[in-house]
């Protein structure tokens, strides 16, 4: 149960939901494999993610898949975050038969975002990775196949960045749209 | 295209609308063929544009390529206040508007720490089921209509008719309803809403029963859809399918019961796994009857919740300037096709920072790429119509 | 023996070919089945049982543009998907005719301020007749837009074109 009692209000509320995010008992275990390579523990509520650098990913998911007590066998989201300084990916890692979430969080500089790519691990990352390369410019290294996914080729920049701008009618029928 | 030099044959792809990178799949001095299907075409459901490289009848390889319905739902999402978002999420999966109604509510309720009135609760389960007999009907008799049978999509359309109009009732629309706010729903259910799901309940069983003598254990029906297209349970978990696809596949899994969110777990009722009866688990009949049994199970559901409306409040106090605490919640829920998340990223401002959809079509249309080797043209169709596609959700 | 049969014996019929022309026209309106979001659900709501768009004669829903009459575009159409429905309207035969189904079609609708990647209106790329609001339309909407074209389909003239243009 994700719920938090807030100081002063009498009754916490009451939110049925059975979700279970393990995200702050993975983060000792990993701290102790992979050591600097897993940077600290998030304290956002109510989900909190573990950060991690950007080269270790792959060697950490890889763990939390075959690892016996996690077992992560399913990919189930890919988020790119803008966060002005930095792009950031979000991993939300599922294990089917143990019930419970991970979250892990990468940051890479704005400049050259780079970030190796999951899809020899789990295949659903192909398609959630090309998704937020298309919408982020966030180059996966070492992505079979990195094309734009829902945009078309010929389009120009990355509008989920904040600072893209919404181009106007003239400007993409001038690009052949 | 034997005999023309490759320059020529760019050339001829290109005015045939294909971009001479595809030509690459072509392996040169062969019999194989490109063929464009979609953007526009009957049997995708909407704008999934798809692209076989066959030899003869046979499928060397079908790459998808979509975003024809890309509608930025993600970046709207940053833009407009919590709330006012409802509406396109709507829009999303749109045979199935108020289970995302009801994904996004429960998102943002979560991130805020909304407690949710019991009536409420129960109202969002009975609109949330009918939708999902609605949508499964959609789907039912559209797969008829890929593969030939006229006759069931007419007594399916007139079956969610009937759906539609109760739904009418409460919320207002046929297809986008807006009806499950954020802290509860908008709206009191009408006096004669009850009489009328149970009236519709009551007669509906009989109908499902036609339609599954009719199409589902047609003998035409189980020869072109069993044993096509097989899909392994652990295929299906790694490219991350969720719903009735990994059900069909005959892994035990549902939302509803495994992770119970709202008020599921207070029914009674099963869950609807392939068996492989007609030929192997998880082909193309499985994946269809799967659908078809769930819609039994949420007349269950539904007669449960309306024997069980408590009175009280339908909507928890939201102020209207609505504005969570900081943090980030990610939450899913079952959605007649899938899994349904939502990643919410807010600053404690009106606006979320950030919106991330996690459509469960998109996740489910990846695999058909696998299925699809060394398949003929006519069952690819069949396997396609099965994972019942809805390309608001894979495009957002 | 048939209700109608030696019913019009000897019979002599006049009338212009300007009414015979648009009173066969207006009655077999073939539409392409041009579905690309939400209001494509309803337009199917429309051609199936409850609503019935064949009592307009317009229920012959076509996959080939080569064989219809009536482009519908229901739905929102985005950049990527523009140039396809404008080669669509092209391989349709003349006369042809355009409705612009649900707000998005006539002007990018609730994607209109955010929405990068849709058309702010199929109009921009193909000529538009007749435009049936809402989002998406009611299925009646639809049956009355169809009339309205039945109605344009009628002042129609084949002979004599008109003056201005």
């Amino acid at each position: 149960m994700n719920q938090e009692a807030k100081a002063g209000e009498p009754k916490p509320p009451v939110i049925n939901n059975s979700m279970r995010f393990r995200t702050e008992e993975a983060f000792p275990v990993l701290k102790s494999h992979f050591g600097d390579a897993v940077r600290s523990l998030s304290d956002t509520r109510p989900d909190r993610h573990i950060l991690v650098r950007p080269g270790f990913l792959p060697e950490i998911c890889k763990f939390l898949r075959d690892d016996p007590d996690w077992q992560c066998n399913m990919l189930h989201c890919v988020t790119g975050l803008d966060q002005a300084e930095t792009l950031a990916v979000v991993y939300h890692l599922f294990s089917m038969p143990k019930r419970h979430f991970v979250v892990l969080k990468t940051e890479v500089l704005r400049d050259s975002p780079m970030v190796p790519t999951l899809a020899h691990i789990w295949p659903s990352a192909d398609w959630l990775e090309r998704e937020t390369f298309d919408l982020f410019g966030i180059v996966f290294e070492g992505h079979p196949d990195l094309r734009r996914i829902l945009l078309p080729d010929e389009w120009i920049g990355h509008p989920l960045r904040k600072d893209y701008e919404m181009p106007t009618h003239e400007k993409l029928r001038e690009l052949g749209l | 295209m034997t005999g023309v030099g490759e320059e020529a044959m760019d050339v001829d792809l290109k005015s045939l609308g294909f971009r001479v990178e595809e030509r690459r799949t072509l392996a040169s001095g062969s019999d194989e063929l490109l063929i464009n299907m979609g953007p526009q075409h009957p049997s995708t459901h909407g704008v999934l544009r798809l692209l076989l490289r066959t030899d003869g009848e046979e499928i060397q390889e079908a790459v998808p390529f979509m975003g024809y319905l890309h509608r930025c739902a993600e970046k709207i999402g940053e833009n407009v206040p919590y709330d006012t978002y409802t509406p396109y999420t709507d829009r999303l999966d749109y045979l199935s508007s108020m289970n995302n109604n009801w994904a996004w509510a429960m998102t943002v309720e979560k991130l805020a720490g909304i407690e949710v009135p019991q009536r409420a609760e129960y109202i969002r389960v009975i609109v949330a089921e009918l939708n999902r007999i609605a949508s499964h009907l959609v789907m039912v008799g559209t797969y008829g209509l890929d593969l030939g049978a006229f006759t069931p999509f007419l007594l399916t359309f007139r079956e969610r008719e009937e759906i539609l109009d109760i739904l009418e009732e409460i919320s207002g629309g046929r297809l986008c309803y807006g009806y499950i706010r954020i802290g509860g729903v908008t709206d009191d259910i009408t006096p004669t809403f009850a009489t009328k799901c149970r009236a519709f309940l009551r007669q509906y069983v009989s109908k499902l029963d036609a339609i599954n003598e009719l199409l589902s254990y047609n003998r035409i029906f189980i020869r072109r859809t069993a044993n096509v297209g097989p899909l392994s349970a652990e295929k299906a978990i790694a490219c991350g399918c969720t719903g009735p696809i990994l059900r069909a596949s005959g892994v035990d899994w549902d939302l509803r019961r495994d992770e119970p969110y709202s008020i599921y777990d207070k029914f009674d009722w099963n869950v609807c796994v392939g068996k492989g009866e007609k030929g192997q688990l998880g082909d193309t009949w499985d994946r269809y009857m799967v659908r078809v049994r769930e819609m039994y199970e949420c007349v269950k559901i539904c007669e449960q919740a309306l024997e069980g409306i408590p009175e009280g409040p339908f909507r928890a106090k939201v102020p209207r300037n609505f504005k969570p605490p900081a943090g980030e919640c990610y939450f899913r829920a079952e959605n007649p096709r899938g899994e349904l998340a939502f990643y919410v990223v807010s600053d404690g401002s009106k606006r979320p920072v950030r919106v991330k959809v996690r459509g469960p079509s998109f996740c489910n249309l990846s695999v058909v790429q696998e299925l699809s080797r060394n398949m003929l043209v006519s069952d690819f169709v069949a396997v396609v119509g099965s994972f019942d596609l809805v390309m608001g959700e894979v495009d957002r | 023996m048939g209700l109608l049969e030696n019913k019009f014996n000897d019979n002599v019929i006049v009338t212009s070919v300007d009414a015979v022309f648009n009173w066969a026209r207006q009655s077999s309106l073939w539409p392409m089945s041009f579905g690309l979001a939400c209001c494509a659900i309803e337009m199917m709501c429309t051609g199936a049982s409850r609503y019935d768009l064949e009592r307009f004669g317009a229920g012959v829903f076509r996959p080939s543009p080569r064989q219809a009459d009536l482009m519908i575009v229901a739905g929102t159409v985005t950049y990527k998907m523009a140039s396809r429905l404008k080669q669509l309207y092209d391989l349709m035969p003349e006369p042809r005719w355009v409705m612009a189904m649900g707000s998005c079609a006539i002007g990018g609708g609730p994607y209109y301020k955010h929405g990068y990647s849709v058309v702010k209106g199929v109009d921009l790329y193909v000529p538009v007749d007749i435009y049936i609001p809402g989002c998406p339309p009611h299925p009646e909407t639809l049956l009355a837009g169809l009339l309205e074209l039945q109605e344009k389909v009628r002042q129609d003239r084949i002979l004599r074109k008109k003056v201005s243009a």
